[in-house]
């Protein structure tokens, strides 16, 4: 049968698949080879997957929506990196399901916020924001100061490990007297403290 | 470092695979666009399907206008160029060099070059030099504005926890070589928590006598009592007259100047659960040149509240 605008217009399941062909090589080329890109798929130097405790403060921050307001992602723009610390690359993102990029900033960006205040800072702060920046309209997050609850962080671990997260069996059996006696606002803390340390600024941008 | 992408693929061939398939995909346009352009109005197919009709509705099959056909063809012509000059197939990096990272370079080198000789030539000069410089404090001042007021407050008197600036009382000295150390390399407050240590009772009364130290107790019995234990336990870092040691960042407990407050119960808390501030090193932060200016800055506030306070003692 010879194939002429007729028939692919006359025959629907014909027309669909040959749409999808024409529609797929966008996603073929553009999409699929980033898979094997190495800059977007190996860790920078030094990352290493979040800790049990960094973990359960990742998912506070996740379930508290702070990626509403405040994102991860410094743009290589110089007034970004003058304010913010080296801009952001994929290679730090690895770990992160999902990431947490955002694309708003009512607050300042988080990307290299680890390091930049001490704990007691950020302890004060999420309590109330206005008891160390007086014009700060972030809301308070005092209630955070409760027992660590949800679903076992052994069990979170395990499923990431099965997605690549390079965890060690000790350190899933380990993790949850990591986490013991903490509270929600000491995971979330730690969680914070290690965002975008692995890249330095005196140490210059390649 | 290697701005050529196809180097950046798990195997060499990824460069070729997009290159190919995007050159082939920009030719099968063309075909497509050519085959409908060149069609015969009124042709034998034409008239075919002009013979299709769905409700009165007749289909024919017309070539596309001359002018939409033609924007067609400029649009693969752009793209063809765009691939010439920019890092689009992968393979090269285009005649232009052009790169993320290389725009980034460009703008950040396009200031350096006006704001390096400034920061290069205060950073010849010690810091007690550039605290008297006009220029140099306005910039510190920016720079404190942005970095330093999440902890020290516009006002640079800080909070419950975050040194006053201004008030000449320094934990770790207040010459301008040791500000510039404590903002470049950090501090780390580190009073020890007397729970294990010291019997409850016992922290009350070193309490006591540490009220006394700034002529405020009110229990001269437990400020006896308190003695004791201040000289054998608290001595070590504030000193046996409590005046505190800059060396390790202890305290004066004599000025009535407190960190966490210095009421009876935020004393006992203190020695308690003990204290632990953190100010952050900023050297890998903002670099030497700019923490410079910043001590500069933060001196250059603190003497100009020294004199002013002292004037306003000498006034009757």
């Amino acid at each position: 049968m010879k194939i002429t605008h007729d028939t692919i217009e006359r025959k629907t399941g014909l027309l669909i698949a040959l749409v999808i062909f024409v529609v797929s090589i966008g996603g073929l080329v553009e999409i699929v080879p980033l898979f094997f890109q190495k800059n977007l798929i190996e860790p920078v130097a030094g990352l290493k997957p979040y800790d049990p405790l960094r973990l359960v403060g990742r998912d506070i921050y996740v379930r508290e929506g702070c990626y509403n307001c405040h994102s991860q992602m410094i743009r290589p723009f110089r007034a970004e990196t003058e304010r913010y610390g080296p801009y952001s690359v994929a290679g730090e993102f690895v770990y992160d399901r999902p990431f947490q990029w955002g694309s708003k900033r009512t607050g300042p960006d988080l990307a290299r916020v680890g390091g930049r205040y001490s704990d007691d800072w950020h302890r004060l702060h999420l309590d109330n924001p206005r008891a160390v920046v007086p014009d700060s309209n972030m809301p308070r997050y005092d209630f955070l100061d409760r027992p660590i609850t949800g679903p076992s962080v052994n069990r979170r671990m395990k499923v990431l490990k099965t997605l690549g997260h390079p965890y060690s069996d000790e350190e899933i059996a380990n993790a949850e007297s990591v986490i013991k006696d903490k509270t929600e606002l000491d995971a979330l803390i730690a969680y914070l403290q290690g965002l975008g340390i692995q890249i330095k600024a005196s140490k210059g941008q390649s | 470092m290697n701005d050529l992408l196809a180097s950046g693929f798990l195997a060499p061939g990824w460069g070729w695979y997009v290159a190919i398939m995007t050159v082939v995909s920009l030719l099968a346009c063309l075909w497509i666009l050519r085959a409908n352009s060149t069609k015969k109005e009124h042709s034998a197919e034409a008239q075919l399907h002009g013979q299709n009709e769905w409700d009165g509705l007749r289909e024919y099959d017309n070539p596309l206008p001359k002018w939409w056909s033609n924007l067609f063809y400029l649009t693969v012509i752009f793209a063809f160029g765009y691939l010439l000059l920019y890092p689009g197939l992968i393979v090269t990096n285009g005649l232009l060099g052009w790169s993320t990272a290389s725009r980034y370079r460009a703008e950040v080198n396009e200031v350096k070059a006006e704001t390096d000789p400034i920061f290069d030539a205060y950073a010849k000069q010690d810091v007690k030099t550039v605290s008297v410089d006009n220029g140099a404090l306005k910039i510190g001042g920016r720079l404190f504005q942005t970095y330093c007021v999440q902890c020290h407050g516009t006002d640079m008197r800080g909070s419950k926890g975050f040194p006053n600036l201004v008030d000449n009382d320094w934990l770790y000295g207040g010459t301008p070589e040791a500000i510039e150390t404590t903002i470049l390399e950090g501090r780390n407050g580190v009073m020890p928590a007397f729970t294990a240590a010291l019997k409850p009772e016992q922290i009350t009364d070193a309490a006591q006598y540490v009220l006394s130290l700034s002529g405020r107790s009110t229990v001269a019995a437990a400020v006896g009592r308190g003695e004791g234990t201040f000289k054998q336990t608290c001595a070590a870092c504030h000193g046996p007259d409590g005046k505190g040691n800059v060396a390790l960042g202890a305290p004066n407990l004599t000025d009535n100047i407190w960190l966490y407050g210095g009421s009876l119960a935020t004393i006992v808390e203190t020695v308690t659960k003990g204290r632990q501030g953190h100010m952050p090193a900023q050297k890998d932060i903002l670099g030497e040149a700019r923490v410079h200016l910043l001590a500069a800055y933060v001196y250059a506030q603190s003497q100009e509240q020294a004199q002013s306070q002292l004037q306003s003692n000498r006034k009757p």
